[in-house]
């Protein structure tokens, strides 16, 4: 497999191979991400976090991981402090950024702007989310949780519940996760569901069942995913609470799911998860969110050093 | 030619015949290249005409225009293997069937409005060629798929 300088801006660029590689190397990462790597092999590279639009938790594990590197960070978080807000373009600022780092770490409003990007840039193009496309560290790290806290991916079934029109990181995990051995499930209110082309691609390589009811599938699953459902995407408040109150996830709902049932969230939660799930052993959450670190450490080693 | 065509639509002297045309698609064929509104030009067209080889297919016949290649490629995204003719005072000087390239650049823009290559205006939209039966392209940038109603929407 060839890292070096490899840019990475879609999920669908990887293999199943390449998949396991990165978390192979991450979860070497894990004991690191905390008090940094041995030698900070990456002193001499310099990271540049360019994001257009605010993602705390995004920006801030990608220059935590380039940091416990030992790369040093620089960029933006704001439009504010860019060239951008003087009207330049994407591709202008690229070319600019390219002389000044080693990778560039994209976040963008426009889908497929990293691609854009990657095709102006020398330096390694890693994309940090554009718009409601991609964002395949998040899904890397998705996928990492289910592996480090569940098991090897093949042979689970996984249920994803909530927003699943519009939210991107069901759209992009599920197309991955059905690169492997695995069995789907989405559950949503009609107004929310997978999008058919999605479903579509999906079910050429895995079986998938729709439903409503989270009660009725419950017990099958090993993984939950639950994700947010945005109060805007409704025109009528009532309609959303209706809605909305179906998929809190209660401890009575998990006591009947399987003993090592885990349960995922790509964060911020609104109140789809009480808090009072928090300390139960399938809570897996903060874990995730944990993961983002030394999964982008292991990225950025194997695309700065190839290793 | 055969009489039974000839009584349909005349031979033109000089222009373009599009042959072969799947049945049902003259009407886009005419949208694509944009000759709907235009008075200047004299077409013929002749739909659900016997076939052979398709059963039924429609046929443009384009008087007095030779298509360039970049038309020609958006021909054959919605009539691929559609046969074109360029006539010469009354003579076939040229014959061949369009094909659909696995990378389609330049002729149409994406779907999607929140698509990088529509907000920075210097990239050529660029596609992939996913499946021809139904027809879908995937963008290059944005990975978002389309098919043939959107495409012919979009066609620049």
């Amino acid at each position: 497999m060839m890292w070096l300088n490899r840019d990475i801006v879609s999920i669908g660029d990887f293999s199943v191979d390449e998949i396991m590689a990165v978390i192979d190397k991450a979860n070497k990462m894990v004991q690191y991400a905390s008090s940094g790597y041995p030698g900070y092999p990456l002193s001499d590279k310099v990271v540049a976090t360019l994001f257009y639009e605010p993602s705390t938790r995004t920006r801030l594990s990608f220059e935590s991981a380039a940091m416990r590197m030992g790369a040093r960070v620089l960029g933006f978080g704001s439009l504010e402090a860019s060239s951008v807000s003087k009207g330049e373009t994407l591709s202008d600022t690229i070319r600019i950024i390219n002389g000044y780092s080693d990778a560039i770490v994209l976040r963008h409003p426009s889908e497929g702007a990293a691609r854009l990007a990657s095709e102006f840039a020398d330096v390694p193009v890693i994309n940090a989310g554009d718009g409601a496309g991609q964002h395949p560290t998040q899904t890397i790290l998705d996928i990492f949780t289910i592996w480090k806290e569940s098991g090897p991916v093949q042979g689970k079934s996984i249920g994803f519940v909530g927003d699943l029109k519009y939210g991107r990181t069901v759209h992009s995990l599920s197309k991955a996760l059905s690169m492997f051995d695995v069995s789907l499930f989405f559950i949503s209110p009609e107004e929310l569901k997978i999008p058919k082309h999605i479903k579509k691609d999906i079910e050429k390589r895995v079986p998938v069942k729709e439903t409503k009811n989270l009660e009725d599938v419950i017990e099958d699953l090993d993984v939950l995913y639950v994700t947010r459902i945005q109060k805007e995407r409704f025109p009528d408040l009532e309609e959303y609470k209706k809605v909305a109150g179906i998929y809190v996830i209660r401890p009575s709902l998990l006591s009947r799911g399987k003993k090592n049932l885990i349960v995922m969230h790509p964060l911020p939660r609104v109140d789809e998860i009480p808090a009072e799930i928090d300390n139960l052993p399938q809570a897996r959450y903060f874990k995730q969110a944990s993961y983002g670190v030394p999964v982008r450490m292991a990225i950025l080693d194997l695309i700065l050093r190839g290793e | 030619m055969t009489e039974e065509k000839m009584l349909k639509v005349e031979k033109i002297r000089r222009g373009t015949v599009i042959d072969h045309v799947p049945v049902g698609r003259a009407f886009k064929v005419l949208k694509i290249l944009k000759i709907s509104s235009d008075p200047g030009v004299t077409v013929a067209i002749a739909i659900h005409v016997k076939s052979k080889k398709m059963g039924l297919k429609d046929v443009v016949k384009i008087e007095d225009r030779i298509l360039d290649s970049s038309e020609l490629n958006k021909i054959a995204l919605i009539a691929e293997g559609a046969t074109i003719t360029i006539v010469e005072d009354y003579d076939a000087i040229k014959k061949f069937v369009v094909k659909l390239p696995n990378i389609i650049t330049g002729i149409l823009k994406c779907n999607n409005g929140r698509c990088v290559s529509n907000t920075e205006g210097s990239i050529k939209p660029s596609f992939t060629l996913i499946s021809k039966d139904p027809l879908t392209i995937k963008c290059h940038y944005c990975e978002r798929e389309m098919e043939t109603d959107e495409i012919v929407d979009n066609i620049l």
